[in-house]
């Protein structure tokens, strides 16, 4: 069984590491924390304008939060954008689409490089979606684009908005615990997530998106680094409660679901899981790709 | 119920426990349970189940029967207060109430509309049921229960087919306190939000969506 997988994934890996890598570092953002008041209001559906570009809007929004089911060549696991950003990309704190667009092309030291907003949107593909990104001149990326464009009407330009990203979580400083980790999510996620994070379909369709597994975010995501994670949990879950869990217990939680296997990073090198961790995950906030936990190497992926 | 019996009838539920049980139900379904009180649940619930719209009696055809059976129990405990049945749950034994649930679960519904949040919603009402209200901490209805309010697994019942009667008379007892069985108060506060024109408008929205009215 073993050696069989071990083929498998190195197969994977190669055949993968054709396909061209739209926005290879991942790492997270630095954004205002919540003491900041969000002072900006996205426009309301009302007022989209009722032509081609009112159109356009509609299908980019219909694209966000139907993703899986409008783009199954691009999504390779279960989830729709909206999952991640939610309130169809308007809420704060839930790295909205209007504290995105007006930020980019964004220069990263880390690789030197200039990233446009499709860049930005086609790592989201690759990582988040597990998937294949449209290409920046589809007219896929357009409709995103232009919802996102729309979204920031009014928005200042360069000018990072408070409700951009999901502020930081400071780490605890006894850090995390898988044991109470599986505790809050056994007591406050399961019932809509699973017992074992696979979340939960209704005619063959997730409502409740799964946190790991085949179907979920792979190992190059933002959303597998446990400082991102805990970020995104407490200021968005459970659904409906956002803001009702501690700093500890936000870290322990997400500790948890980022111990368990997901599929491979799209950027593994030659194979080896620990060439990628060095290359990729060894200077990315607080993450487990690689690691040793209970004596088994993490990051060794799903298969399909 | 003499030994002999008591042996026969579990003898005949490890052999044939499916059968039996499903027979059971049935037979509480139409019938009634041992206690007389355990009136017939046809009678008020239609006989297929599917509840009496003008009574606003609920559909219990289809529902999930852990959520069934829940709710037995908690008219049984209290945390859900409503004077028809909580006498009448309280006259089930647990083993009455747990065969009437796989039974009631069983049977067939019409499935919800196909409404899928792809669709832009520019009034309030479809907002509301499809998006939320984020200012006010309200998530969309059918990120719980289901596209269409179809109903999700165990825990979270579908609202498509139920009176709107129904629907309103549950919202207000979440408001009032008299129904509090919600796992982690995940309805209570969504409930509390809402203003009275938007929990009539929100349950018609359930009760007769447009998919069904366009129908031949
Ligand atoms: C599994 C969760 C997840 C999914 C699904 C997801 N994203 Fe993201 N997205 C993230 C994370 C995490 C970040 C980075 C936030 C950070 O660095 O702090 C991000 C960042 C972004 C940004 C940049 C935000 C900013 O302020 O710079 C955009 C734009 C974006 N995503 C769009 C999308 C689109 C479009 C999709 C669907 C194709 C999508 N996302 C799907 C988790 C997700
Ligand atoms: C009431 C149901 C519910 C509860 C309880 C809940 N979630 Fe979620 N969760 C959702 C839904 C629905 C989404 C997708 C949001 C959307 O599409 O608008 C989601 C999205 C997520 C995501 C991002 C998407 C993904 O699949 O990776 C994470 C991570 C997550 N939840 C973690 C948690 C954690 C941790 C808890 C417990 C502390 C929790 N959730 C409790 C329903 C729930
Ligand atoms: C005399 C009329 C009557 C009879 C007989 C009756 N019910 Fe009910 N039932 C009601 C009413 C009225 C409600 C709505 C209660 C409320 O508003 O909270 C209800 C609600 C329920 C619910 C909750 C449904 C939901 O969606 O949460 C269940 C379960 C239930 N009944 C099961 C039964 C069973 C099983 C029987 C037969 C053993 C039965 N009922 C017999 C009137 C009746
Ligand atoms: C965060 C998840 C969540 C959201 C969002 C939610 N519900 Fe619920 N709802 C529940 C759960 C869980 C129950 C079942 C409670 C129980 O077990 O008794 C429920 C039950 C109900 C019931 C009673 C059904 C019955 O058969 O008795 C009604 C009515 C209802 N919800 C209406 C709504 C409406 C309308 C909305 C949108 C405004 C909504 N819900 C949004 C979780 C949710």
């Amino acid at each position: 069984m073993k050696p069989i997988i071990a083929t498998l994934l190195l197969a994977m890996g190669s055949a993968q590491a054709a396909t061209p890598i739209a926005m290879e570092d991942q790492s997270q953002l630095k954004v205002p924390g919540t003491q900041a008041a969000v002072q900006f209001a996205p426009p309301a559906e009302s007022q989209i304008p009722d032509n081609a570009f009112g159109q356009m809007v509609r299908e980019g929004h219909a694209l966000f939060v139907d993703t899986r089911r409008l783009m199954p060549e691009a999504v390779g696991n279960g989830m729709n954008c909206s999952n991640c950003h939610l309130d169809q990309g308007r809420m704060a704190f839930s790295a909205p689409l209007w504290g995105a667009y007006p930020m980019y092309p964004a220069y990263r030291r880390k690789n030197d490089k200039v990233n446009t907003f499709a860049e930005r949107i086609q790592g989201c593909f690759q990582f988040s979606m597990n998937g294949k990104p449209p290409a920046a001149d589809s007219p896929q990326m357009t409709a995103l684009s232009v919802y996102s464009y729309w979204l920031s009407t009014n928005a200042p330009t360069a000018v990072e908005a408070p409700g951009r990203g999901y502020p930081e979580v400071p780490q605890p400083k006894g850090g995390y615990d898988f044991k109470r980790g599986k505790q809050v999510y056994r007591e406050q996620c399961a019932i809509c997530h699973g017992d074992q994070g696979e979340g939960q379909q209704v005619a063959g369709e997730y409502v409740m998106p799964p946190l790991w597994g085949k179907d979920s975010y792979n190992w190059g995501a933002g959303m597998h680094r446990i400082n991102t994670a805990a970020s995104f949990i407490k200021y968005n879950m459970p659904l409906g409660k956002p803001g009702s869990l501690s700093d500890q217990q936000a870290w322990d939680v997400a500790a948890w679901i980022n111990r368990h296997e997901r599929p491979q990073d799209p950027r593994l090198l030659e194979g080896s899981v620990e060439k990628t961790r060095l290359k990729f995950h060894a200077n990315d906030g607080v993450n487990l790709y690689g690691q040793k936990v209970d004596g088994m190497v993490i990051g060794q992926g799903t298969t399909r | 119920m003499n030994p002999l019996s008591r042996f026969a009838i579990s003898t005949a539920l490890i052999l044939a426990w499916p059968v039996a049980h499903a027979a059971e139900g049935q037979k509480i379904f139409t019938q009634g349970g041992a206690n007389p009180a355990a009136m017939a649940c046809l009678g008020c619930h239609g006989p297929d189940a599917k509840g009496i719209a003008a009574a606003g009696f609920p559909r219990l055809a289809g529902l999930s029967a852990g959520y069934l059976n829940k709710q037995l129990q908690d008219f049984r405990s209290g945390s859900r207060k409503q004077p028809v049945m909580e006498p009448l749950a309280k006259a089930l034994s647990a083993q009455e109430a747990k065969a009437v649930s796989e039974y009631l679960a069983s049977l067939p519904s019409a499935p919800a509309s196909d409404l899928r949040r792809q669709q832009i919603a520019t009034d309030p009402v479809s907002r509301l049921a499809l998006y939320g209200d984020w200012d006010r901490q309200i998530p969309g209805c059918v990120q719980c229960h289901g596209p269409g309010g179809s109903g999700v697994g165990e825990h979270f019942p579908p609202l498509a087919g139920q009176p709107a009667a129904y629907l309103v008379a549950q919202l207000n007892a979440w408001r009032d306190g008299s129904r509090s069985n919600d796992p982690n108060q995940l309805m209570v506060g969504v409930a509390k939000a809402m203003t009275d024109a938007e929990i009539t408008a929100v349950a018609e929205f359930f009760a007769h969506p447009l998919a069904q009215e366009v129908k031949p």
